[in-house]
């Protein structure tokens, strides 16, 4: 065990894998030399040199292209997009070839790339550096989607999506790369996919986030806790596979459910999530399932703080579910 | 290389010209080509003519391009990767897929070895690395680039071919593969079946360039221009880039100039933008034909060996068509195979058709 920074924890996780598996590589804009814009892949290219840890041109499409080619042909490639803003060059190579390789050859060509990009808003961004646009990916059939939010769950699920065999989107919430703390256990430490994380019990409603939204969630439920109002936290670490048991059973226990994402409303995992609820947990609810999240509007600069949930978003939320049934 | 009138270009060499340009065995090689020719002549001419009927739902033929689609299966070796596009079927046959597998694709059978998965002609065949295909334009050739960065990893002595056609060089895959193949000086030859067309777009109108093949310089090498239709320059240039790429040159950009002998594709009217002397120009540059010709007339080929090779080709494209209709469709469950490597859901009720 040590303490680190989720960051630092996502830099530990490529460590392990690139040691334990000469077949892993990294690729990317800057994540050789320069050890990555935000650091991720520091010390990575003096451990195991520039052919394995290989600084590309500036070509997303070039990027996971090449990766896409380098997993046909059997390595287990790691991209790194710098910001999830800018994956669009390469969402025609995730979309039409990465997801769907396996599927159209009958299984004779399977592909695992890893997909690592920091995305999300609270950095001053603006427009580019700020989108949380995971829906995209989830809609998507033949990609997995992974959004850690803790040191010790971004080095699992790192070391297990690397070690998959299906294409994962790993995507990191940058906003608490150094703000978010803890203990990461050392060595091959995985974390498997499809199992929420009960952040903390509760009893009288239920908040599903993931990512970067986990801390509001907390503090909100701790404000909420104040007042006798008893609210369980679920973080849903992977998108897909997606562990509806989890979310299913809480819902039961609970019967009432506000689900937070930064990303905006419309068409979000959100959507996704009340939906299943609706369908699978019906006759438990007690209130509509209320929605926290970005707001249809491109994400903005000076006024990210009023497009982002907060703490005081979700607990409002969590009051007005609590004042039905 | 233009003749309006439509006469029939001769290939211009001695046998000793072939001897010299292509080796030792040129006139088995020679031989082998033509047969293979045939054979994807007839398998387009018979497929084309199911399509019509009903009986598939598609067919690209290749009509045209075989010089270039043979020359590659019989250049390459066995540890080399390709890349195809539409029109590359034909390779897979020269490096080893069994004809009756690649009808039962064609025929989106329980046998297609991607399940039916695909529209025919877009085949998948692990056993010779002929690489699933995509429907995008151009996705494939930035794919080359990184199976030949796992080769020079691996210290593998493969070659990635990546095949495209005149339109896909204004993809970005072109421009990125490319790119990405002169930084790293990767064993990758990207091969541009320049047919003169894309869909309706004739090759002026896709690029201002005076050549495709000049495209090469502004990413730190050369490329060439060939005649892709002359099946002995066809092979001359894929020995030498393939010895080249071996020794470690770094990558190639070979520009086949061809003619597109039949409509785009099974859905396409040509006769809406083609100028009316393009079948005569086509057929004066029928590579098949300019083949068989320069055969007989150095006495390589008589017409016992040229009823031979036709009757071949036709009774096992006949043979391969019979098992395929006879083969029931993929299963209704066999949908949710292969979207993970384990399914993570499965429908309660699978639909029945
Ligand atoms: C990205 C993309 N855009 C459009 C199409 C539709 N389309 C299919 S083939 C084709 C023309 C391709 O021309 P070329 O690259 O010259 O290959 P050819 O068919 O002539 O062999 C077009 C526009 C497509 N399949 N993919
Ligand atoms: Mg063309």
């Amino acid at each position: 065990m040590s303490e680190m920074t989720l960051v630092q924890a996502v830099n530990r996780g490529l460590f392990e894998a690139m040691k334990q598996d000469p077949d892993v590589l990294v690729l990317g804009e800057d994540v050789g030399v320069d050890g990555g814009v935000f650091r991720a892949t520091d010390g990575l290219i003096k451990e195991y040199g520039a052919e394995r840890v290989i600084d590309t041109p500036l070509s997303e499409t070039g990027i996971i292209g090449t990766a896409v080619g380098m997993a046909l042909y059997g390595l287990k490639p790691v991209a790194e997009i710098q910001f999830l803003d800018f994956i669009y060059p390469a969402f025609d190579q995730i979309v039409s070839e990465l997801a769907k390789f396996r599927f159209r050859s009958g299984g004779q060509y399977p592909c695992h790339v890893v997909i690592r990009a920091p995305y999300g808003g609270g950095i001053k961004g603006g427009v580019y550096h700020s989108q949380s646009t995971e829906a995209y990916f989830c809609h998507t059939a033949g990609l997995k989607v992974a959004i850690p939010s803790t040191p010790a769950d971004a080095k699992g699920l790192l070391l297990t999506a690397i070690h998959d065999e299906d294409p994962v989107m790993f995507f990191e919430p940058k906003r608490i790369y150094r703000t978010a703390t803890g203990e990461v256990p050392d060595g091959d430490y995985r974390v498997p996919f499809g199992q929420a994380r009960t952040v903390r019990e509760g009893e009288h409603l239920s908040i599903f986030a993931y990512g970067a939204m986990i801390p509001p969630a907390s503090e909100a439920a701790a404000a909420l806790a104040k007042d006798g109002i008893s609210a369980e936290v679920i973080d849903l670490r992977t998108l897909v596979p997606l562990d509806e048991a989890a979310a299913v059973a809480s819902v039961e226990k609970t019967g009432r459910a506000v689900v937070v994402h930064e990303a905006a409303r419309f068409c979000g995992f959100g959507a996704e999530l009340s939906a299943i609820l609706a369908e699978k947990a019906f006759y438990s609810l007690k209130a509509p399932i209320l929605r926290v999240t970005g707001y249809d509007t491109p994400f903005p600069y000076a006024l990210e703080n009023v497009y982002l949930p907060n703490a005081a978003r979700i607990e409002a939320a969590a009051r007005a579910v609590m004042q039905e049934g | 290389m233009t003749d309006a009138s439509g006469s029939l270009l001769p290939l211009p060499y001695t046998p000793t010209d072939v001897y010299h340009r292509i080796g030792p065995e040129a006139r088995e090689t020679l031989r082998s080509a033509y047969g293979w020719m045939i054979l994807g002549r007839t398998l387009d001419a018979r497929m084309q003519g199911l399509q019509r009927q009903g009986r598939v739902g598609f067919y690209g033929a290749a009509t045209g391009h075989e010089a270039v689609n043979v020359a590659a299966g019989l250049s390459t070796r066995k540890e080399d990767w390709i890349f195809p596009g539409l029109r590359e079927p034909l390779v897979a046959l020269v490096r080893g897929h069994p004809l009756p597998r690649y009808v039962q694709h064609l025929f989106a059978t329980a046998h297609d070895p991607s399940k039916g998965r695909q529209m025919p002609c877009h085949p998948s065949a692990s056993e010779v690395h002929h690489v699933s295909i995509s429907s995008v334009i151009g996705t494939q050739i930035t794919h080359a680039v990184g199976a030949a960065w796992a080769m020079r990893l691996r210290k593998a002595s493969g070659v990635a071919l990546a095949f495209f056609g005149d339109g896909a060089t204004s993809a970005n895959d072109f421009h990125a593969g490319l790119n990405f193949a002169g930084v790293a000086g990767l064993p990758v030859v990207f091969v541009c079946a320049n047919n003169q067309w894309a869909i309706s777009m004739p090759v002026e109108r896709q690029s201002a360039v005076a050549t495709l093949a000049q495209k090469a310089s502004a990413y730190g090498y050369s490329g060439v221009t060939v005649d892709g239709t002359d099946i002995v320059a066809v092979l001359e240039a894929f020995q030498r880039v393939l010895r080249e790429s071996r020794e470690g040159s770094g990558p190639h950009l070979i520009e086949f100039r061809v003619y597109r002998m039949t409509p785009h594709s099974s859905s396409d009217d040509p006769t809406r933008y083609q100028p009316v002397d393009w079948n005569a120009r086509a057929r004066a540059h029928d590579p098949v034909v300019r083949l068989e010709t320069w055969l007989s007339t150095v006495g390589w080929l008589d017409d016992a060996d040229r009823a031979g090779y036709a009757q071949r080709a036709s009774e096992s494209v006949r043979d391969a068509i019979a098992e395929a209709e006879a083969t029931p469709p993929p299963s209704p469950a066999s949908l949710f195979e292969d979207v993970f490597s384990r399914p993570l859901s499965v429908p309660v009720e699978i639909p029945r058709i």
